[in-house]
């Protein structure tokens, strides 16, 4: 490629973050796709990758003794400092990652160099693996209240939504299209999530254009629409998830909240989350926090307070549990929106469905809720992970965010998901690692322009056939639908130390829980099949059974991981091998 | 019996507890000489509510025209409240608790009247004695010896009647370096490193005093430790300031110049009052619904249990070790102890731990009656209580955290010492040396918690699921994030600490489903 210019240099130092250890010595090599770290100086072959597009800010700092020092941050908060012995080749280098880490088209981007070798059924069965609309199916849409309508099938009402919007029933059209022309972007009132249980639904729209004084008919029906399609409650929730104070500010702006007046039967509430540049320079700020060199005790913890992350994250989880509570106890509706109610909404909704939903805490639950409130309602992955060159004022770890509060329920219910931290970090990496084409773009108008689904892969087939990684041991389906009712004392509210330290192995519980369960499991699982196979030779050569045949026929014993322990069977094992040398950088290191 | 001078009501009917993770239940409540039991009327609950009185720490009450609420805080921080019918039948009530909780004869108390069917007073009391746990060490043999020279507590009123000192060094000697050392706690071994021949030692303090008394003895026997081509490090748990400042009341430091080949180093630790408030703080922090984790963490509490690895990572990098304090009952043997489940994975089993317990702890003369006389919620004035037994499991919590298969025991072991220690059937914890336990009959009258402790069933309680022994020692990290508030413990009367037990429960269970045998399932799948 044109923006390599050195693609190899030797003698380079890796320096370790924490300890005073003496620097590790090798070769840098950049590829097309990777920057690559292969350790000269120890016997064993140790490799460090990093996928381009994980690079966040590369940093030139003033010579030292030893050469140029080379400071590079990721978006998986993976930091690495090399020392080059040259200023040339570190020049090079520096301005090759500045390339490669942000092309300036979204073609450029690694998912569509990406060939894992499949051809293009499986390109296109893996792009029909997790589809939102059949979400709206397994909620018992359409039923009496709700229905689907492609009143969007062309990106018209709204450019940044979906094309299958739910809508309740007795919403007339009208009532629909001039509600979508009284809110931001046309982003018009739709179903998020409908709890069966209570009729109570979760609808999530962009902010009124009410200004100081307008008002819109269609749109106050369509809100009493939506109030009257659950028939267990008078009243309905308005949820503005921002600062008050800012909602009033976007009124002169002509546009803002709704007027309690005009609506009939509303509870307007604000949960004051804040807005994504505060979120940047909070992330910033903690960021710092994690960098210190062997901190204290009280610098670390002034630090970690003084960043407010924590505090944001449980702004988040309030305002979900404040929306699972209505909808769950209260049986009450509930219509949730920030400005543009593709941040804080898509927030705020998907952890409302985690709490009142198991299925959501399931493996793939979880990949049908992101494709739904995040992927096709328009959150816009390309501005806020900063994929390509462009303003730096629109990149907001706001999807971070909620996986983090995702991951603060695990730690308060061991039991209560189906997936592990592995798999949350495993998302995480690959939101921004570009090499599948599911968080590419703004919009699904975006991503069919683009034609993705020709051109990339879809990263859900892949983590599902890794999943017997991501698999929580302790998780009991036996908790069903119970609705969780998180604690969100602020003291429940801990450092997430395996996403924002994950590559600083020294600072990880030395022993895992998880990883061991999964051996053990993993064993019995082996044993009890050869205990099988062998029972089975015996039993044949008893003459107790005759054939092969009967035995396929008969039911696969119950093993210890009901949901997912037979072996998914693939085609393409090939696929996987190749997945895991590209996959390299998420390891971080690995031996050859 | 004299209780009952102190019990004027004995029993209210209709009282209301309320308690965590119950529905609040009307039933009668009944005061005995060292219980308060509660029983429900309605019997759906058959067994009644008991509560130990010496677990109370404070009692609030609220008396009113009719009747009245005593609010009982618990050292094991459980909160419990009493709605009681009846304006004097509540004050009665209270102050009969008030009275009976903070009584201090040690053969007053419960365990001296605690008779399970499972245990009986003819066994041994504790579980191995200095001489029985010298002669497993074979090693140590050659170099080391058990010195009866406190056999009558004469040498130093808080050590156990046996100690193992280096072979070399007479009883004579020892009287000597005793008379140099606070309470003549002279320097003990407390571990012996197979690998590298390195020992732990402690002792308190030598009372060098403001004129730099010397004491020969002493001398030769920390010089007996090394051999002249070795180098060992005194652990002095006070800053250099504070040993400075001890010398004008009689105590000091071991002066370089005296001690050839060993070297001071000065690491504080907090002990006495400083620990005491930072429990207290740390609770009152855990029940202020607005503070943050990191708010949390700042307090004091934190400091202390990341001090204690900074202390143990100077502590062992192939040398021998003398550490000391002051008196040598406290921080002392917080370090010795620590370092000792790093190192030697024979304590790190169920057994072996509480068996170091015993040495370090009980044995090795920690005053627990004067330490644990009040826990975080008490409103009396603090004499001499410090939660260093409670920091001890702490740190000990944070290093299972760290390396959860290394440790043969479980976070519910930890969690019932923590209990045990402030108000328990047993007599493990009562007095403050081995000679008041004797005096006041503790071995032959009450039973042993660790013995009771290593019983078949309860064994399976305490035991960690997971472990898997390894030979290695287990440096834990030491950066602040590694560090986590012990939620089972100061959360543990909490919904959030319910979800803990069952993900324990669940490990459990998944465990030994993997460890059945392969040809159970297929048997019973052809039955």
């Amino acid at each position: 490629m044109e923006h390599i210019l050195t693609p190899k240099v030797e003698e380079v130092q890796l320096l370790d973050r924490y300890t005073a250890k003496k620097p590790a010595i090798g070769t840098l090599y950049l590829t097309a796709t990777h920057l690559i770290f292969v350790e000269t100086s120890c016997n064993t072959r140790k490799e460090t990758w990093i996928i381009h597009h994980h690079i966040a800010t590369v940093e030139k700092l003033p010579l030292t003794g030893t050469g140029y020092p080379l400071n590079i941050s990721c978006k998986n908060f993976h930091v690495v400092h090399f020392v080059i012995p040259s200023e040339r080749y570190c020049q090079d280098v520096y301005h090759s990652l500045l390339r490669l880490s942000q092309p300036a088209k979204l073609e450029d981007l690694f998912a569509f160099l990406y060939n894992p070798k499949q051809d293009e059924d499986d390109r296109r069965n893996g792009w029909g693996f997790i589809d939102s609309a059949m979400d709206f199916k397994r909620m018992g849409l359409p039923n009496e209240f709700w229905e689907l309508t492609d009143l969007n099938k062309n990106y018209e009402l709204c450019s940044t939504y979906h094309s299958e919007l739910g809508i309740p029933k007795t919403a007339r059209k009208d009532t629909v299209l001039g509600s979508a022309k009284f809110r931001s972007r046309g982003r018009l009132p739709t179903l998020s999530y409908y709890h069966k249980e209570s009729n109570g639904a979760i609808c999530r729209c962009s902010q009124p254009l009410s200004g100081i004084s307008a008002r819109c008919l269609e749109d106050e029906e369509m809100l009493q629409a939506i109030s009257r399609a659950n028939p267990n409650s008078t009243f309905m929730y308005v949820v503005d998830t921002r600062p008050k104070l800012n909602a009033m500010a976007n009124r002169a702006a002509g546009k803002g909240y709704e007027n309690a007046d005009n609506y009939s039967n509303i509870r307007f509430q604000f949960v004051g989350i804040e807005n994504i540049h505060v979120m940047r320079n909070s992330l910033q700020k903690l960021l710092e926090v994690c960098a210190m060199k062997s901190p204290t005790m009280s610098d670390y913890l002034t630090g970690l307070e003084n960043s407010g992350w924590l505090r944001h994250i449980k702004a988040v989880m309030d305002a979900g549990v404040f929306l699972a509570k209505a909808v769950a106890d209260e049986k009450a509706s509930v219509l949730v929106h920030c400005s543009d109610g593709w941040d804080r909404t898509a927030q705020v909704c998907s952890l409302a469905s985690i709490l009142l939903d198991n299925f959501y805490r399931t493996i793939k639950g979880l990949m049908v809720l992101i494709e739904k409130e995040w992927i096709s309602m328009g959150h816009k992955f390309t501005q806020r992970c900063g994929h390509v060159d462009g303003d730096p004022k629109e990149v907001s770890p706001v999807f971070t965010q909620f996986l983090e509060c995702v991951w603060n329920l695990m730690e308060q219910y061991p039991c209560g998901f189906e997936y592990n931290e592995k798999y949350l970090l495993e998302i995480h990496n690959h939101v921004y690692s570009c090499q599948f084409g599911n968080f590419i773009g703004n919009c699904q108008r975006e991503r069919e322009e683009m034609r993705l689904k020709e051109k990339t892969f879809s990263v859900w087939p892949f983590l599902w056939e890794n999943r017997q990684q991501y698999i929580n041991p302790l998780y009991k389906c036996s908790l069903g639908r119970e609705v969780l009712r998180p604690s969100t004392l602020p003291l429940n509210f801990k450092f997430w130390c395996g996403m924002y330290n994950h590559f600083d192995k020294g600072m990880q519980p030395k022993q895992s829980i998880l990883d061991h369960l999964l051996t053990i499991i993993q064993k019995r699982v082996e044993g009890e099949k050869k205990m099988t196979d062998f029972q089975r030779k015996l039993a044949v050569m008893d003459g107790v059974l005759a054939d092969e045949c009967t035995l396929k026929s008969r039911p696969p014993e119950q093993t210890l991981m009901p949901p997912v322990s037979v072996a998914h069977t693939s085609k393409n094992m090939q696929i996987k091998e190749e997945t895991i040398i590209q996959l390299a950088p998420t390891a971080g290191s690995k031996q050859i | 019996m004299e209780f009952s001078e102190h019990i004027k009501t004995a029993n209210v009917e209709d009282v209301v507890l309320r308690r965590p993770f119950y529905q609040p239940t009307k039933g009668t409540l009944c005061v005995t000489g060292h219980h308060l039991i509660f029983s429900n009327r309605g019997g759906d609950s058959a067994r009644p509510f008991l509560l130990l009185l010496r677990n109370i720490d404070a009692i609030e009450k609220r008396p009113s025209v009719s009747s009245g609420t005593i609010t009982l805080k618990c050292k094991d921080l459980c909160v419990l409240q009493l709605d009681i019918p009846g304006m004097e039948e509540c004050l009665n009530i209270a102050s009969s608790i008030e009275s009976l909780s903070s009584l201090e004869t040690v053969s007053e108390m419960y365990p001296f009247f605690y008779r399970p069917p499972f245990l009986s007073l003819q066994d041994q009391w504790g579980l191995s004695s200095t001489e029985q746990h010298y002669a497993q060490m074979k090693e140590i043999h050659d170099g080391w010896r058990v010195s009866q020279v406190n056999r009558d507590y004469s040498v130093s009123p808080s050590y156990p009647p046996a100690v193992i000192v280096p072979h070399s060094i007479d009883d004579e000697t020892l009287v000597k370096a005793a008379r140099f050392r606070q309470g003549g706690r002279f320097p003990v071994l407390c571990y012996y490193h197979r690998e590298t021949g390195t020992v732990i030692m402690r002792s308190s303090q030598p009372l060098s005093g403001a004129n730099r008394k010397r004491c020969r003895e002493d001398e030769l026997l920390l010089q007996a430790v090394i051999d002249g081509s070795e180098l060992g490090y005194i652990i002095d748990t006070r800053s250099s300031q504070q040993a400075q400042q001890a010398r004008m009341t009689g105590g000091g430091f071991e002066s370089k110049s005296c001690y050839r080949g060993w070297k001071r180093l000065h690491r504080q630790l907090e002990k006495g009052k400083v620990l005491q408030e930072s429990l207290i703080k740390l609770v009152e922090a855990c029940g202020d619904q607005s503070h943050s984790i990191a708010m949390l963490m700042m307090t004091v509490w934190f400091l202390c249990s990341i001090s204690c690895y900074h202390v143990i990572s100077v502590v062992m990098d192939g040398h021998s070790v003398l550490v000391h304090g002051s008196e040598g009952t406290d921080t002392s043997l917080l370090v010795s102890s620590l370092a000792q489940l790093i190192l030697d994975p024979d304590s790190r089993t169920l057994a072996g731990f509480l068996g170091l317990l015993e040495r370090e702890w009980v044995q090795a003369g920690h005053p627990f009656q004067q330490r644990c006389a009040h826990s975080a919620y008490s409103h009396v004035r603090l004499r001499h209580e410090a939660p260093v037994f409670v920091l001890l499991l702490d740190c000990v919590w944070q290093l299972a955290r760290q390396f959860p298969l290394a440790m043969g025991f479980s976070e519910p072991l930890l969690l019932r010492l923590a209990k045990e220690v402030y108000a328990s059937d047993y007599g493990t914890f009562l007095c403050n040396s081995d000679q008041e336990r004797c005096v006041t009959g503790v071995k032959e009258r009450t039973h042993c918690l660790f013995q009771s402790l290593l019983r078949a069933n309860e064994r399976q309680h305490y035991s960690n699921p997971l472990y898997e022994r390894t030979e290695l020692a287990i440096w834990p990290s030491i950066q602040p994030p590694s560090l986590q508030l012990w939620k089972g413990l100061f959360l543990q009367w909490t919904d959030d600490a319910l979800h803990l037990v069952e993900a324990q429960k669940v490990i459990q269970n998944l465990v030994s489903q993997c460890h059945r045998p392969l040809n159970e399932k297929v048997e019973n799948t052809d039955g």
